[in-house]
């Protein structure tokens, strides 16, 4: 069975021009797709459409998750600034009424493996970019998802946070055999991410191709700086542009 | 040294214009029933201290209670507006209209009927009418400002409309209304000597009577003092509020913030 089913998907405002679709694609379970495609193609709209936060003109999509079994990781850290970082990350089993001894310890380990150990009390505009990036990556991660959507959550990075950032979720993904969605611009945070790449079309958003990436399950720089990698990236950026 | 550079520089015009005030009122013999020097006004104060103090407490009481109805219902009303909208379009115009038309107008129509039997309850009412639009305009766009991607990470988490309330709404929104509370402290003052002015001598004892009664008398000295201590109680209660207002956001929000992050 496949983790999301996406029939004839479309979307579009009210009667103005379509934005996106017609979508038809499956994304099998676990390990990261990354959806790669220029700017204001309609990548962040197919994913809240996954999350339910829009409604589609047409069209269906079967998930074998339900909403409680979903993470969500914005392109901005959307955190509430007058609550601490531990408030912060706890808030979707706050809401849920499901703080427990337990969860806390979770949330414990969740902030040492995302290096934000030590910050619990602090609040975020104490905190870096980065460290406010991974806060909410955090939060996404307290209610142990099994289905991970990620909207260009590190686009505003520098490079360096970006691949450390890169890194850390690809190991959590896998460590933790979650499905994840990231939407990216970057053809190479792309194919060091991902899976599986699809690639989307301007305007009416379409995927135009499908792309597997033969990696190792554990990324790192000798990933990103191996021949296989190049190949990808050349190949995908000649894939853009015939679409772009 | 931080309170001398804040406020020196505007101790020192006062106390110039004082002195400019006392010598040109000796300088040119102006009869004190017209403007008495500042020294008189400041005998005044010290004699008629205790009825002065009297009549502050009656204003001070009437105006705080107009605050505390202004923020109860303008919150209130905020949180009812931005849930429901038809209540909004029902209400909204008659909320404008209470707001525009002068409220020397309606003040003798609330005394009339609510006024018979106790006159302070009619005062409250209409210094609340005059204070209570800033806290429903202000909370109404500070509930309406929250972050669209905050309110889709309470709406994927499945909140509650309460929890959604208290956890997402009101925080955000907190710096608007406390700015509309301010703004609504001073207007409830102004409301409150309103509504003296209009219930007139006799019926209230408040420091607009005071002002009343020592016009009357061409006590203008007496009247100054009185006018001393309303703006001493104006300018207390902006600060008051001001102190509310940071002990509320400065620990979390940016105008707060005098440090970079990490």
């Amino acid at each position: 069975m496949v983790a999301l089913d996406i029939i004839d998907l479309r979307f579009a405002y009210g009667d103005g021009p379509a934005i996106l679709g017609p979508i038809d694609i499956k994304i099998p379970h676990h390990g990261i797709t990354a959806i790669l495609g220029p700017s204001g193609c309609g990548k962040s709209t197919l994913l809240r459409l996954l999350a339910g936060l829009c409604k589609p003109q047409s069209g269906h999509i079967r998930s074998a998750f339900t909403l409680s079994e979903l993470g969500f990781v914005f392109q901005d850290p959307t955190l509430l600034d007058w609550a601490s970082v531990r408030d912060n990350m706890m808030l979707p089993l706050t809401l849920s009424g499901a703080v427990s001894p337990a969860m806390r310890e979770h949330g414990n380990e969740i902030l040492r493996q995302l290096g934000l150990d030590g910050f619990q009390d602090y609040l975020p505009h104490q905190l870096s970019g980065g460290m406010r990036m991974r806060l909410s990556l955090a939060r996404a991660l307290i209610a142990q998802p099994k289905l991970l959507l990620l909207d260009e959550p590190f686009a505003a990075l520098d490079e360096i946070i970006r691949n450390r950032l890169d890194e850390e979720l690809r190991s959590l993904v896998i460590e933790q055999n979650m499905t994840a969605l990231f939407v990216t611009h970057s053809v190479s945070e792309s194919v060091f991410l991902a899976d599986r790449i699809l690639v989307m079309s301007k305007r009416p958003g379409l995927i135009k191709a499908e792309v597997e990436i033969d990696g190792p399950k554990i990324r790192d720089i000798n990933w990103r700086e191996s021949a296989p990698f190049r190949t990808y990236c050349r190949d995908l950026i000649a894939q853009l542009e015939e679409v772009s | 040294m931080r309170w001398m550079r804040a406020y020196l520089p505007a101790l020192l015009f006062g106390a110039a214009l004082l002195g400019l005030w006392e010598f040109l009122v000796a300088y040119y013999r102006v009869p004190v029933y017209v403007l008495p020097a500042p020294h008189l006004i400041l005998q005044a104060a010290q004699t008629q201290a205790q009825e002065l103090c009297a009549a502050a407490w009656i204003t001070i009481v009437i105006t705080a209670q107009a605050l505390f109805w202004a923020v109860t219902l303008g919150l209130g009303l905020a949180v009812l507006f931005t849930r429901a909208r038809l209540v909004e379009r029902v209400l909204y115009p008659y909320v404008v209209i209470l707001q525009v038309t002068p409220v020397v107008a309606i003040a003798p129509l609330v005394l009339i009927w609510v006024g018979f039997d106790n006159v302070n309850r009619a005062l409250v009412i209409i210094a609340w009418i005059v204070a209570f639009f800033p806290v429903l305009t202000n909370a109404v766009a500070g509930l309406r400002a929250v972050d669209p991607n905050l309110r889709d990470l309470f709406k994927l988490y499945n909140a509650k409309p309460l929890q959604t309330l208290i956890k997402l709404e009101l925080p955000s929104a907190l710096p608007q209304i406390l700015t509309g509370i301010k703004i609504s402290g001073g207007l409830a003052l102004i409301g409150a000597i309103v509504a003296e002015f209009v219930a007139g001598s006799g019926n209230s004892t408040g420091l607009a009577w005071r002002i009343i009664e020592t016009g009357n008398r061409l006590d203008i000295a007496g009247l100054f003092a009185s006018l001393l201590l309303l703006s001493a109680i104006g300018v207390g209660l902006f600060y008051l509020l001001s102190l509310v207002e940071w002990l509320c956001l400065k620990n979390w929000h940016p105008a707060y913030q005098k440090q970079g992050n990490i």
